[in-house]
């Protein structure tokens, strides 16, 4: 039990390493930092291998049959103080409590084995790449750092130490891209991965909140617990929906599904045994890890299901015609990953769980290998990415050709190379599950199929076959890559040959491993369907599978004649390709192709709407401008009619103040007075002061008087 | 002896009017005070002069229409008059004294103190 106890270890020797490399890296020697670095992720590798064993022995037992096993270190987030308390959507009290706590079960432990494996792979290979490349340490300090936060990813025990890693990954991503940082475009891509990913994680956040407030807890195993036990009363729940669709979102993020794919072609401008181990293999799975570590809450949510499954066909159709026409060597193998993600979230939304496992497990390989074996053709181009400027190199290169020919027979889905087996599993869900309800996406993976596999021998036929078309220099300086490029090339080749008899499937006779290693993990969706009172449609599909091998085999045999379609399509295009050749594409459907070409206009379109950076004018463009545009109406018309009614309120008082100044105050206060003083002026005069003046006033008045009384 | 004119009440009464008249005048017009007072005492003494021609002429009137030698109403009002006269005029000639000791004038339009 000596490795599962300390299975923290797993992760924390990358991240030693990374520390290591963070204060010490810049006075160490190259070839001390290779030994550190690819030291721990070999230490990493032994040990997850260790642990995988121990486990399988350990849940073989029959007290802890097929359960997973979790150790806790301490408890992060929270405590039982009742502080973090809040109330859960059935009205009762839960806390919030994060562990940094540790799981092992088969999935994770296949995730544990293919990252800790390729990962180590990738880390020799870059001692030979990155050799003459400056900022070495801090190269194998963010690649160690990476390490640590996926193998955090993937071993967490719940969903918030899951984030942890999640972020990581995302952190070491931009870090990585941007590792040119002296160009703009790198930095740029490492930027745009960044903000893309960000938005992922809204929604990733968004859904465990979702999570928390039903089911009380963050763990995966009392969430998985929860989900099943009330299965029956939460089938098509709308709160778990949304919990789940918003966990997609995130799944959509990292995992480049549209819309948020875009950072992945991008992404190219980082080193290429970047590439290979982040955007290929491992952190670009992270998306369908949640996803499946999630299985119990989606088979609760078909409607978010339905939203996978067609949203991953999508992509893999999209970015599959996308990839059909680039130039970029390394573009091509970027909208391929993109593609075969769609299948592998194709394959989660039907159902398919252990299918996509399956999938991510071998694509981890050949495509690890196919970006490998393209780093090994720019170093031996001395630089080139550019398909137009290669050729005929499959003499003066050989191990990389023929490993990079094994992964492309890989990926096209070739019997019995691995992508054959996995792909094929992908595509028999998909038609036959559900009775039938998928078929549409079946056809979508399957032109998808034949894309692949065109694209896929475009690229050997370009990059090693028909005339050379590069600069004389380059073609002088053209030599093999050295042992430690080569050496994981090879292994991996052997891996992309083998890996798919793992989950050799039962209808060619088969035991398929692979699912059966898995089922503890996804067993619970037969639960699930029973709960719904579904048990005899589920017997009646086992028996339905069981009679349909001949539908099987059929479906076997037009994936591989897709494959092969693509391949002699390809080859009749390419394989004399000399300077100056036409694409077919190009020459069928100019407009298409210039499309395609374009990746159709969605960077644009995204420019355009949400960046903010485009105007007509004065007015902006975009969300941005809609913001800037409720600005102006927040400002000059709701202001305006604010300071409006300021205004009239104003002239009121203006129009009052007059009115009381001039009429009440002028007439009604001032007449009076204005009326005495003008009748005082008369009636001064009876006291004036003047004595004689008195004595004049009586003597009239006296003679008025006479008179009166003398004449009336 | 008959271009002599009778001499009638009415002589009488015309002469106190114009003594009257002539007081009035002096009395509005004058600016020394004492003219002033001079004046009233001709407007009473015309006053006088009045009462004195009626008297005589109801001294004539029989005396079952209030006349006869006893009707002597109108000298003895005249009585009352000079006496009032008299006493006027020490008070006026008082007010005098004071107003002079105040002002140091005589004129009449110098008293406004009251004046606005």
């Amino acid at each position: 039990m000596l490795f599962l106890d300390h299975i923290y270890l797993i992760p924390l020797f990358p991240a030693v390493g990374a520390a290591l490399m963070f204060f010490f890296g810049r006075r160490l020697q190259k070839s001390t930092v290779s030994a550190v670095c690819v030291g721990t992720i070999v230490l990493a590798f032994l040990m997850a291998c260790g642990a995988v064993w121990q486990y399988t022995n350990w849940s073989a037992t029959p007290e802890h049959l097929h359960q997973p096993y979790q150790t806790i270190l301490y408890t992060w987030l929270g405590t039982d103080t009742g502080h973090l308390n809040y109330q859960k959507s059935d009205g009762s009290s839960a806390s919030l409590q994060a562990d940094a706590g540790f799981l092992l079960d088969p999935l994770s432990s296949i995730w544990l084995l293919f990252v800790t494996g390729v990962g180590m792979l990738i880390h020799i290979y870059s001692t030979g790449y990155m050799a003459h490349e400056g900022g070495y340490y801090r190269f194998f300090g963010y690649l160690n750092l990476f390490m640590f936060s996926m193998l955090t990813l993937i071993l967490a025990n719940n969903y918030v130490l899951m984030f942890v890693g999640w972020e990581g990954v995302g952190l070491c991503s931009y870090l990585l891209i941007g590792f040119y940082f002296h160009r703009k475009s790198a930095t740029d891509a490492g930027n745009k991965a960044f903000i893309v990913n960000r938005i992922g994680d809204a929604g990733f956040i968004l859904g465990m909140f979702f999570i928390a407030w039903l089911c009380g807890s963050l763990r995966f195993m009392d969430v998985t617990g929860f989900a099943r036990e009330h299965a029956a009363s939460l089938m098509g729940n709308p709160y778990v929906t949304a919990a789940t669709l918003l966990l997609f979102v995130g799944a959509c993020g990292k995992s480049a599904q549209i819309p948020l794919y875009v950072w992945l072609p991008d992404a190219m401008e980082g080193p290429t045994p970047v590439s290979a181990l982040i955007h290929a293999a491992t952190m670009v799975t992270a998306g369908v890890y949640m996803v499946a570590r999630s299985n119990a809450l989606f088979v609760l949510a078909p409607k978010s299901m339905l939203v996978v499954a067609i949203v991953g066909a999508l992509t893999a159709v999209f970015a599959a015609s996308i990839g059909l026409v680039q130039n970029d060597i390394k573009r091509v193998l970027a909208y391929s990953t993109v593609s075969q993600l769609g299948y592998m979230f194709l394959a989660l939304g039907v159902g398919a769980f252990s299918a996509a496992v399956f999938h991510v497990f071998t694509h981890a390989f050949f495509k690890a290998l196919l970006f490998l074996g393209a780093g090994s053709v720019i170093h031996a181009m001395s630089g080139e990415q550019n398909m137009r400027n290669m050729g005929d190199l499959h003499k003066r290169i050989p191990v990389t050709h023929w490993t990079m020919f094994i992964a492309t027979l890989a990926i096209a889905g070739i019997f019995p190379f691995a992508g054959f087996f996995s792909k094929d599993a992908i595509l028999w869900e998909t038609w036959s599950r559900e009775g039938g309800a998928y078929r549409i996406l079946w056809c979508v993976g399957y032109a998808t199929a034949l894309m692949t596999a065109f694209y896929m021998f475009r690229l050997m036929y370009l990059t090693f076959h028909g005339h050379p078309r590069m600069s004389h220099e380059i073609e002088h300086h053209i030599h093999e890559s050295p042992k430690s490029m080569t050496l994981p090339l090879v292994v991996l080749a052997i891996c992309a040959v083998g890996a798919g008899w793992l989950g050799w499937p039962h209808s060619l006779g088969g035991s398929d491993h692979f699912t059966k290693f898995l089922e503890p993990v996804f067993a619970g969706e037969a639960q699930a369907l029973t709960a719904e009172g579904k048990a005899g449609q589920l017997a009646a599909a086992e028996k339905e599978e069981e009679h349909n091998t001949g539908t099987e085999w059929l479906l076997m045999g037009l994936s591989l004649a897709a494959a092969f379609t693509g391949w002699a399509m390809a080859w009749r295009s390419y394989r004399h390709a000399d300077k100056g050749y036409t694409e077919p594409i190009a020459a069928a459907a100019p407009l298409v192709y210039d499309t395609l070409l374009n990746k159709y206009y969605v960077d644009e379109g995204y420019d355009y709407v949400f960046t903010g950076r485009r105007k007509i004018g004065n007015v902006r463009l975009g969300v941005l401008g809609l913001g800037e545009a409720s600005s102006w109406f927040d400002s000059h018309v709701i202001d305006g009619a604010v300071n409006g009614a300021g205004r009239i309120t104003r002239l009121t008082a203006t129009f009052s103040s007059w009115w009381d100044r001039w009429i009440i105050d002028g007439i009604g206060v001032n007449g009076p007075a204005i009326l005495a003083r003008m009748l005082s002026y008369p009636a001064r005069l009876f006291e004036w002061g003047l004595v004689q003046w008195y004595a004049l006033v009586m003597t009239a008045g006296l003679v008025g008087f006479v008179f009166y009384y003398v004449y009336h | 002896m008959d271009a002599l004119l009778h001499i009638t009440t009415l002589h009488y009464l015309v002469l106190g009017a114009a003594l009257f008249l002539l007081g009035v005048i002096g009395v509005l017009t004058r600016r020394n005070v004492v003219i002033v007072l001079m004046s009233i005492e001709l407007i009473l003494n015309a006053v006088n002069l009045n009462l004195v021609a009626f008297s005589r002429y109801w001294q004539g009137m029989p005396a079952r229409l209030g006349g006869g030698p006893g009707a002597l109403h109108g000298q003895v009002f005249a009585i009352f008059v000079i006496t009032d006269a008299a006493a006027e005029a020490a008070v006026g000639l008082g007010i005098l004294i004071a107003f002079f000791r105040n002002k140091e004038t005589v004129n009449v339009d110098e008293v406004n103190l009251l004046k606005w």
